[in-house]
């Protein structure tokens, strides 16, 4: 092997369009968001947590959950941290916040886009309600981000 | 190879009636119905279960590391042993065989397997290419159909099997499958010339010379003899697993006779006590991805001479009525969730063994055989047995 041999490098191009079938729980989920900004969990029949978003299986106790209940639209944030770099798949242009939240009435923590970036109007604790998109198009994103309230 | 410390039965079976989408479902809630299935079969409680191994090809779904959510939530995995297996056409075998190994070492009393796939939602074939040689092999013969039907046409050549016979093979397993609830494709009244003037898919291969794409989920329970004991008495025991993989590259390897399929069979056959296939075993449920691969397989496995896959099938000794009916659930051709689809064979060998196959049911079956094919040209065996070896 001589070094005026090119070292080739195979360029891999494979695009899939998959597709992701939403199910039962995410189906009514999204749906009731769009219709009535109303924000569903499931409760589960063994230990009594309310699982928001909600899915078919409590984890916990593997059982299968079936008692819908409507949470609050307001919660409170347990942990966050500040979006600076804009990439092409972020649902807002930065700087804003992910944050952990944990909506009133519900056990489990949900994570979504808190629309605030300064540090200092950001703390664990502080309160949070959602605000939803005028034209829902059946995405998680149809609430548009938590506000501070 | 050392004895294995423990006996293992099959102890609960479940899977879900396959179709070519399944918009109700997303993937766990999918998985679940054949998971609850067998914990039902069992009578067994989620927090009973030891382990649990799933399988599935992550690229055919775009779901990578798949075992974190559905080991969780489609199966009892919440602070357990959760595997994931992933060895393409044999993911199904290969969780069987793994999951046999977890229980026979005395390393779990009892152990979940699970192999589901949902390939209405991705590509298979596209998945399937990134198996092969980036440079060398992806821009010509990657995929499923382009080798197997190349196997068809030199399998042909060198034997004389005529497509009148692949096609008879279609018809068999897809009348069988009419007989199989669970079964994806059933075609009661297919016929020869149906077959025989689908649309060319690639030369020998017609349309429906070739194996669907299905969604679905198949879950097996094994369980070590003091807990089988607890659970049913009529459970099927495993009497012997055999893994043959190697790796063909592009066309080096002759493409037919599946030599991987001779070597694990005869070791198999060794160890649970069968001589001659035909007249030991009772039933067999192979992996034929395609109707000439079927017979090319039952070559392979011992059933016939090299060369009388063809007079095999013509001699009837493969159909419901024959001294060893091949496929009785309707086969590869009729249901195909590639991680399920090994792991259905293995059901069905079992379900067999239970006697509760019902209108598929082939009498008094007291030992039956089970074959994963894949990967490149690898094959799995797993043989069941109506009573332990020991
Ligand atoms: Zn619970």
């Amino acid at each position: 092997m001589t070094d005026d041999i090119e070292k080739k490098v195979y360029r891999g191009r494979i695009k899939v369009p998959y597709k992701h079938t939403g199910g039962a729980y995410v189906e009514r989920f999204i749906t009731e968001i769009g219709k009535s900004n109303k924000i569903l969990g499931v409760k589960c029949p063994k230990c009594n947590k309310v699982h928001v978003p909600p899915k078919m299986i409590c984890h916990e106790c593997f059982e299968k959950m079936d008692e819908w209940v409507e949470v609050q639209n307001q919660g409170i944030v347990k942990g966050f941290t500040v979006v600076t770099h804009s990439t092409p798949i972020m649902p807002l242009e930065p700087p804003f916040a992910y944050g952990i939240i944990k909506l009133d009435g519900a056990d489990t923590d949900f994570v979504h886009i808190i629309k605030e970036s300064a540090p200092e109007k950001l703390r664990i604790g502080m309160k949070v309600k959602a605000v939803f998109k005028e034209n829902p198009r059946k995405r998680i994103l149809d609430i548009e981000y938590f506000e501070a309230i | 190879m050392k004895i294995p410390k423990h006996d293992v039965a099959v102890v609960g079976i479940g899977q879900t009636k396959f179709r070519s989408k399944r918009r109700d479902v997303n993937i766990p809630e999918m998985i679940y119905e054949a998971v609850k299935m067998a914990l039902d079969d069992a009578q067994l409680e989620p927090k009973e279960i030891d382990a649990v191994i799933i399988g599935n090809m992550d690229h055919f779904e775009g779901i990578n590391f798949s075992e974190l959510l559905c080991g969780i939530e489609a199966a009892p995995g919440y602070l357990k042993p959760v595997v994931k297996v992933a060895t393409g056409g044999t993911t199904g075998s290969s969780l069987a065989i793994c999951g046999y190994h977890n229980v026979a070492s005395g390393i779990y009393n009892n152990v979940l397997v699970v192999g589901w796939e949902k390939l209405n939602e991705g590509g298979a074939t596209t998945g399937i290419i990134t198996a092969f040689d980036p440079v060398w092999e992806r821009p010509s013969l990657a995929g499923a159909l382009g080798p197997l039907a190349l196997m068809a046409g030199m399998y042909s050549a060198k034997y004389g099997i005529t497509p009148e016979q692949a096609a008879k093979v279609t018809v068999k397993n897809r009348s069988n499958a009419a007989n199989n609830p669970f079964a994806h494709l059933q075609m009661p009244n297919i016929t020869i010339d149906y077959v025989m003037s689908s649309q060319m898919i690639s030369y020998p291969l017609r349309l429906h010379d070739c194996c669907p794409q299905s969604e679905g989920a198949c879950a097996l329970i094994y369980a070590n003899e003091q807990e089988t004991k607890k659970i049913t008495d009529n459970p099927a025991w495993v009497h012997a697993v055999e893994t043959a993989h190697y790796y063909t590259f592009g066309t080096d390897d002759k493409m037919f006779d599946l030599p991987t399929a001779t070597i694990a069979s005869k070791k198999a056959y060794k160890k649970a006590g069968i001589s001659n296939p035909v007249k030991d075993l009772d039933v067999a449920e192979i992996y034929e991805p395609t109707s000439w691969s079927e017979l090319s397989w039952t070559e392979a496995l011992g059933f016939c001479k090299p060369g009388e896959g063809g007079k095999l099938l013509d001699e009837e000794i493969t159909q419901m009525s024959g001294e060893l009916p091949v496929n009785p659930s309707g086969g590869v051709l009729s249901t195909n969730p590639i991680g399920a689809t090994a792991l259905v064979r293995v059901a069905e060998a079992a379900i067999q063994i239970m006697g509760r196959g019902e209108k598929r049911q082939v009498p008094d079956v007291e030992k039956a055989l089970a074959m994963g094919f894949g990967g490149s040209l690898w094959t799995e065996i797993m043989i069941l047995g109506k009573n332990p070896m020991r």
